[in-house]
């Protein structure tokens, strides 16, 4: 065990983390979770210490399993979309939208124009509730208390709309298979340019509070890197993988929905402030997609067609029984690419075999990589970094 | 006690501005054998911190960070939630007071006390106002540096007796912080005892006095005494292990670091504790660089602001509203600042602090010699 213990870190700033040979001893198993602050819900990391550094993390799972898949295999199509919204709690949108975009396929049936731009709508206004969320829990992480209530103040605002367009303010039941449950109300684009106007100022006050802070850059500047090539073997996704400096947004590499028509950038750090694949990068990363996604929003506003005529269930079929086959669709999540892979037999209403594909979980698996020769500090800004979601990790 | 004894003993509000004429009546205050007034003495800011730190500090903490992230706060119990400590309290008193089986039950239990001691302690030597002085040391300031160094033994004490892991890290963090950080805090407040040739405290503030107010305060007295200003600044909040370096309980990392497994009274008394040295780093600072129980105003010909707003009474004002605004300023701090990661602390202690403590401590020293 000594031999093991006497490890060297150094760091890309001055600050030099030595153990000495003869200074190591017996390492400590150090349990951080399944009921720790930091780890964002019920994730177990079982640690060996060696003093404050990490010397390995292994992350355990399944506090939180529901059976997700195999819930599926007993509940019709229509039904599962309930069960999506609780994988990725913080994202119920953007879930269903994954899943009714998987079976859409299946059925192969045409979406109408106006539906499409309501449900870009509601899952961008879902993306930035999301990312709030992590980049507020992740200045907690870091002991800044004050931007996560901001966040969480401003997050407020998108689930009060949210709300109003579904009647739920976390676990919608929103997005249907060819359609959306309800239009949106009447004033619905008003309030959303409201909130639009109101928030752009907001990402910059976080921006000055949090993100420029210089305590903040030191913890989480060259802390965790992740190199891209190492990040795609991994199979990252999502603001992860963008965060090592691969641009690659399913939005514009596999576009779907009317996202072709829309006009955004995919943000990408480029290394001048922080150093590309490290805590901060990811940060960053989130930090920017919240304005193009309020981007996103005013074009849908102005290119959404009218309401006269509409009917939010004409595409949704009355009962889906697809043909048999298989089909594998993916999204981009404000995690990363959630996909379901769909299997159907052609009798039964009921899907034969639904596997999830969870951007969370992936990106967790690179954690035992990351945490190597970490202080304690840093891992936790390096779990924050990552983003999970327990309730998708395990599902 | 006699009647003629009581007769004597003239009523200490009463009294004039001589020095600790309240505090020096008051010692001389005995019930037969009993020495009563000693008591009471000790009993003073006894009070004063537990109605200050477990009200008015907790209080204020949940106010002030309230309206820094845009919410009310405590609004429920009294006229906007102003009784909510109390309430707290007595949910505390009512808590069963919980050893664990595997806990060191003789440290676990004497932590708390040795830490609540150690922060209360330094009291004794803070001059409330010009007639009011627990204990009046002439090595007052030597005392008070000295005496913090016993709250490192309860936090060892509580972190080691807990038998937790996490208790232990931030033990151990909180030792090695607070020891570190007392040098360059006790050499900054050496320039400030160079610049007044003594270490007591009650002489340090009459030295700060004058017609001028604030102009007298060691502060404005030279051009460097900023610099050991801030550092004593700096370095007392790692003391009292408040933000950005409260690092020992960082409870993002270490749950809740040494009192992870308080809870109750005990928990209160951690509490307490820790309010308690906010007040008395913010006394000190306050004496040593800001003229303490001297009032800020200065006479400005016939308006003689300084004159009006001096004596016993405005000079426990005086300080405890400096204390207040120092307590602020850390509250403020903590609420907008992110931590520091363990290495980067030490850093900021050795590195940085440390070698300008000595540079401010020797250009004072050139300062008082050649400057007259």
């Amino acid at each position: 065990m000594a031999e093991q213990g006497s490890i060297r870190v150094s760091r890309k700033d001055d600050n030099v983390v030595v153990i000495e040979k003869d200074l190591a001893t017996e390492e400590m198993l150090l349990s951080m979770g399944p009921q720790h602050p930091s780890t964002h819900g019920v994730l177990k990391l079982e640690c060996m210490t060696d003093g404050e550094v990490v010397t390995s993390a292994e992350p355990y799972l399944g506090y939180l399993h529901r059976c997700f898949e195999k819930h599926c295999e007993v509940v019709d199509y229509p039904g599962i979309v309930p069960y999506t919204d609780r994988m990725d709690y913080l994202t119920g949108m953007n879930n269903e939208w994954a899943y009714c975009i998987a079976v859409e396929k299946l059925l192969d049936i045409e979406i109408p124009r106006r539906v499409e731009f309501i449900r870009v709508m509601v899952s961008e206004l879902n993306r930035i509730a999301s990312h709030l969320v992590a980049i507020g829990t992740y200045g907690i992480d870091l002991g800044a208390f004050t931007p996560f209530l901001f966040c969480f103040r401003d997050r407020e605002h998108i689930l009060n709309l949210l709300e109003w367009a579904s009647g739920a303010r976390m676990l919608y039941n929103y997005v249907w298979i060819g359609g959306v449950a309800f239009d949106i109300p009447a004033d619905f684009n008003k309030r959303v340019k409201e909130f639009v106007d109101y928030f752009r100022p907001k990402v910059v006050e976080l921006y000055k509070l949090l993100t420029e802070n210089e305590i903040f850059v030191k913890r989480t500047k060259g802390i965790g890197i992740m190199p891209a090539d190492v990040a795609i073997n991994y199979a990252w996704s999502g603001p992860m993988l963008r965060g090592s400096g691969v641009k690659w947004d399913l939005r514009r590499n596999d576009p779907y929905s009317v996202y072709p028509e829309l006009d955004f950038n995919v943000p990408v750090p480029d290394g001048k402030f922080s150093d590309v694949g490290d805590c901060l990068s990811r940060h960053l990363v989130r930090a920017l997609e919240m304005e193009e996604s309020l981007n996103i929003i005013e074009q849908c506003i102005s290119k959404m067609p009218g309401s006269e005529g509409f009917n939010p269930r004409s595409a949704v079929p009355k009962r889906v029984r697809p043909k048999a086959g298989e089909v594998y669709a993916r999204a981009e999540n404000p995690r990363g690419e959630l996909g379901f892979y769909i299997q159907s037999d052609g009798k039964s209403t009921k899907p034969l075999r639904c596997k999830a594909r969870s951007s969370c979980f992936v990106n967790l698996s690179a954690m035992k990589d990351l945490s190597k020769g970490q202080l304690i500090p840093d891992l936790v800004a390096i779990i924050g970094s990552i983003d999970i979601v327990l309730g998708e990790v395990d599902r | 006690m006699s009647i003629a004894a009581i007769s004597q003993i003239r009523l200490p509000f009463l009294m004039g501005n001589n020095l600790n004429a309240w505090s020096d009546a008051l010692a001389g205050l005995t019930l037969s054998w009993f020495p009563l007034g000693l008591v009471i003495i000790a009993a003073i800011p006894l009070v004063f911190i537990a109605l200050y730190a477990l009200t008015y500090g907790v209080y204020g903490e949940r106010k002030i960070s309230a309206f820094m992230q845009d919410r009310l706060g405590p609004m429920e119990v009294g006229k906007w939630g102003i009784l909510q400590t109390l309430a707290d309290i007595l949910k505390l008193l009512q808590k069963e007071d919980i050893v664990p089986t595997s806990a060191d039950k003789f440290l676990f239990v004497v932590g708390p006390g040795i830490l609540f001691v150690g922060s209360f302690l330094a009291f004794a030597v803070l001059p409330f106002s010009p007639a009011f002085i627990g204990a009046n040391l002439n090595v007052g300031l030597f005392y008070a540096i000295g005496i913090v160094a016993l709250e490192v033994v309860g936090i060892l004490a509580a972190g080691w007796g807990s038998n937790n892991k996490w208790s232990l890290y931030g033990a151990v963090r909180s030792v090695a912080q607070i020891v570190s950080y007392e040098i360059p805090a006790a050499i900054a407040l050496l320039c400030g005892a160079m610049m007044a040739g003594t270490l007591d405290m009650q002489q340090i503030n009459v030295l700060q006095s004058g017609p001028y107010g604030f102009a007298h305060f060691y502060l404005f007295q030279s051009p460097i005494a900023w610099l050991p200003f801030l550092i004593y600044f700096i370095a007392s909040l790692a003391e009292t292990n408040r933000a950005p370096f409260d690092i020992p309980e960082a409870e993002s990392e270490l749950v809740a670091g040494y009192f992870t497994e308080y809870s109750g009274m005990k928990f209160a008394v951690i509490f307490l504790a820790e309010y308690g040295s906010m007040f008395m780093v913010s006394a000190i600072i306050s004496i040593v660089f800001l003229g303490g129980w001297n009032s800020p105003l200065p006479n400005l010909g016939s308006v003689a602001l300084y004159d009006w707003t001096s004596g016993p009474v405005w000079g426990a004002f005086w300080i405890i509203s400096k204390g207040f605004f120092f307590i602020f300023v850390q509250m403020w701090l903590r609420w907008t600042l992110p931590r520091l990661r363990v290495d980067q602390l030490m850093y900021l202690c050795w590195k940085v602090l440390t070698p300008f403590a000595f540079i401010s401590f020797v250009l004072t020293a050139i300062w008082e010699i050649y400057v007259p």
